[in-house]
């Protein structure tokens, strides 16, 4: 795939509210890997977590539309302890998750649309994970 | 009188003990004629075992010894000290490496190494028989050091040796101090400005009363060794009185010949005569480029300047010729950027800069006062990008090596050029960044976050004009992206390479080069600020690239070997050397032909080979060459090679 760069595009809005919703200076990764290695959702995900970071940098928006991996991760942290350049990429991941729940009329999921047994029966950190994560 | 031989036979423990059998030897050899000592020892070089051939020396008043044991390197020393404070001459020792050429190679084999180490000892005492009490020789010392190159090697050189108390003498090439640090911007990691570094040092180099400055010099031709070099220095004499000129100009305007500024890296043109950087940083003045002036060049009498000269400061006397001796001589030649015409994939556009133009741009003495502009239509780039390993880690086409200061010098320039367009983005093409420096690291990942450098890891393919812009094909490794990019300005960070001429000038000097043209140490990690070639030491890039502390840590340590070579009152030298016997010599010169180290000549008048004991090496090739044995070096003559051969011949008979 050949990508073009421009400071629009690595300084672009899309860049900016990913680190302002993420606390994270994207530019901070070192491109080393380690997340990607330790990462025990990574063998579902069509993109490895640090190549997601890279694309984040290089206002690569488009490519990470496509991507599944943020809402395949779980955001169980251990990217996130393990980083030696200390990145939180699981804060990283909520905002691209953040980023497109934002734009309207892309959920896959409502609320309302689930049965009520099933509704019943469901715990309700699992709901509202399920709309996070099924929605965009 | 009769030689009393003693011979020591060690066992090193089992190294040698282990394959021959040195009971057997020591009972074989004890009745060989000239012997009157024979003695062995589980380590002779210990403590009890030098113990036992002191006593040994004193009551049989030894003459001779032969040391049977391990390689000369190892303990030929040790026992030839030894014998010195036993009052027995030290060049009556000699060793017979039973252990390296005897029982290391006949592991296992106890019969052959037996024989053979027993040999070996016998063909050492026939040397011994013949070796001469000799006295080691005493050369005398200049106390003078020569630094070729006036950059911040060589004036941290010359400092630390002229406030060791000794003169120096600086020979610069161009007219000014400071080499390529005058060039630069700032430098990492201290972003200090390079205009204060080498101001603060050339001024302690005008300053210094023991270092005679010379520039607008280069050495001709030397001769002699170390101790005493005969250097032959031309001085281009100063076309423009300084103390006259008043700076009108007139003269430039009168020039007829247009060069490009080799001070601003071919940015702008200069007329042959016209501004130069002056004594200290910020100074400039006004100065005639012998190399570009037709005066020199095409031997033409053009006096132009000096015609509209109304201060008459304007002549053009010869130059100068100086002959000086000198005790040692530091090589401080710097380094020069590969050109960029070689990279044809990048293009010779003029929007394609190599790193010490760009350093030229953002330079507050530089053609546009420091505003970054780029050359084809003086615009401020806004895209810029940079291209690391340009010619390096090239071992196809340029240069195998890595160029050890791109890294960080691009970073800082990426990082100034954000300082002064902080609109701008820059981008940085790298395969490695290599920042092993104290604080390098740290420098490069703040200017990172700092200045929003996108740092991309892949070497740019094509460089190409496209209308206003220039497209830059490259790639992004991490992601298995091809990356495009319309840059407006393009900075090559092109691989270091020696100063020009740097080939010649070892050639004269008599020392070796890398392949690549950098001057050779004597050993990479031993003796890294010295030359094979004895009193001829190192300092900066002329040896390998290298930033600048790393070339003031190797300024000072040439420093302090000279000044520990200068704490002798004389220098020593091995008397092992070669002698003529002038009765037979027929003054052929073959000697002189195969003479490594300049060491052998013919005297002209008298037609006989005269060597220089000072620099002579010992190593033979003139006695191999002699067609009459005339020439020999001492305690390895002809006599004793055939003595030792006769040994070794009857021991291996093939019909005995």
């Amino acid at each position: 795939m050949k990508i073009r760069l421009s400071r629009e595009r690595v300084r672009g809005d899309f860049v900016k509210k990913v680190e302002m919703i993420s606390g994270q200076d994207l530019l901070q990764c070192y491109q080393c890997g380690k997340c990607s290695a330790g990462c025990p959702a990574a063998f579902e995900m069509d993109i490895l977590p640090s190549h997601v970071i890279r694309l984040a940098q290089m206002g690569q928006e488009e490519e990470l539309a496509q991507a599944n991996s943020y809402w395949i991760c779980f955001s169980c942290q251990t990217c996130t302890v393990r980083c030696p350049r200390g990145v939180d990429i699981a804060k990283i991941m909520e905002a691209l998750r953040l980023v497109t729940l934002r734009q309207k009329n892309r959920n896959k999921v409502e609320a309302t649309g689930l049965p009520p047994e099933l509704l019943a029966e469901l715990p309700q950190i699992a709901i509202v994970s399920s709309l996070r994560k099924l929605s965009g | 009188m009769k030689p009393r031989i003693g011979v020591f036979v060690c066992h090193c423990g089992l190294n040698i003990a282990a394959s021959v059998e040195v009971s057997e030897v020591v009972k074989a050899i004890k009745d060989y004629p000239g012997v009157v000592h024979a003695q062995d020892y589980i380590y002779m070089c210990s403590d009890p075992g030098q113990n036992l051939v002191r006593k040994a020396i004193r009551e049989h008043n030894l003459t001779g010894l032969v040391m049977s044991n391990c390689s000369p390197s190892l303990h030929e020393r040790t026992f030839r000290n030894l014998a010195k404070s036993e009052g027995l001459n030290p060049y009556l020792v000699e060793v017979a490496n039973i252990r390296e050429y005897c029982s290391w190679p006949h592991q296992g084999d106890k019969e052959t190494a037996t024989k053979k180490a027993l040999t070996i000892i016998k063909a050492t005492i026939e040397r011994v028989k013949r070796n001469q009490a000799l006295t080691p020789l005493v050369v005398p010392l200049q106390k003078r050091v020569l630094v070729l190159g006036g950059g911040v090697a060589g004036m941290q050189t010359a400092l630390d040796i002229a406030e060791g108390g000794y003169p120096v003498t600086i020979l610069e090439k161009q007219a000014y101090l400071g080499g390529r640090v005058r060039q630069l911007d700032h430098t990492f990691v201290t972003m200090e400005k390079a205009k204060d570094l080498a101001g603060e040092m050339i001024d302690r180099t005008l300053a210094q009363p023991n270092i005679e400055v010379l520039t607008t010099a280069q050495i001709e031709g030397i001769s002699g060794y170390v101790g005493n070099f005969e250097v032959q220095i031309r001085r281009q004499s100063d076309w423009v009185d300084p103390e006259k000129c008043n700076g009108c100009e007139a003269c430039i305007k009168a020039c007829p010949v247009e060069v490009p500024s080799t001070f601003d890296r071919g940015l702008v043109m200069r007329k042959a005569i016209d501004w130069t950087p002056g004594a200290r940083p910020g100074e400039k003045r006004v100065f005639l480029d012998h190399q570009a002036c037709v005066r020199v060049t095409r031997q033409e009498s053009c006096t132009a300047c000096q015609e509209v000269c109304d201060q008459g400061a304007i002549t053009y006397p010869e130059d100068e010729q100086i002959t000086q001796m000198y005790g040692a001589i530091v090589v401080a030649t710097g380094h020069d950027l590969y050109r960029k015409s070689a990279l044809t994939e990048y293009a010779t556009d003029p929007d394609v800069l190599d790193a010490l133009q760009f350093e030229r741009l953002l330079s507050e003495d530089g053609p546009t006062g420091g505003k970054v502009l780029r050359p084809s239509d003086g615009k401020e780039p806004k895209e810029v990008v940079f291209v690391q390993c340009a010619g390096s880690r090239d071992p196809d086409k340029h240069f195998p090596y890595c160029s050890k200061i791109c890294c960080m010098y691009t970073c800082k320039e990426a990082r100034r050029y954000k300082e002064k367009v902080p609109d701008g983005q820059a981008y940085v093409f790298f395969i490695d960044v290599r920042s092993t420096g104290k604080g390098y690291e740290e420098f490069v990942k703040e200017s990172v976050q700092k200045e929003r450098l996108l740092y991309l890891k892949g070497k740019v393919s094509k460089i190409a004009r496209q209308g206003d812009k220039l497209l830059v094909l490259g790639g992004d490794t991490i992601t298995g992206h091809r990356v495009e990019i319309e840059a407006d300005l393009v900075v090559l960070a092109m691989a270091t390479v020696p100063s020009p001429g740097a080939k010649e000038l070892a050639r004269l000097l008599n020392v070796n080069t890398d392949p690549y043209g950098f001057i050779q140490e004597a050993h990479p990690k031993l003796a890294p600020v010295e030359t094979l070639t004895a009193g001829i030491y190192l300092a900066g890039t002329s040896q390998a690239p290298k930033d600048i502390p790393h070339a003031i840590y190797q300024a000072s340590g040439a420093a302090s070997k000279i000044l520990s070579l200068f704490s002798r009152k004389e220098l020593i030298h091995e008397p092992l050397v070669a002698h003529v016997d002038t009765e037979i010599c027929a003054g052929c010169g073959y000697c002189h032909d195969n003479c490594a180290y300049q060491a052998v000549s013919v005297d002209p008048i008298l037609k006989k080979a005269v060597v220089n004991e000072a620099l002579c090496e010992g190593c033979g090739a003139c006695a191999t060459a002699c067609p009459s044995g005339a020439i020999q070096v001492k305690n390895l003559d002809s006599k004793q090679v055939f003595d030792m051969i006769s040994v070794v011949t009857k021991d291996y008979a093939l019909r005995p």
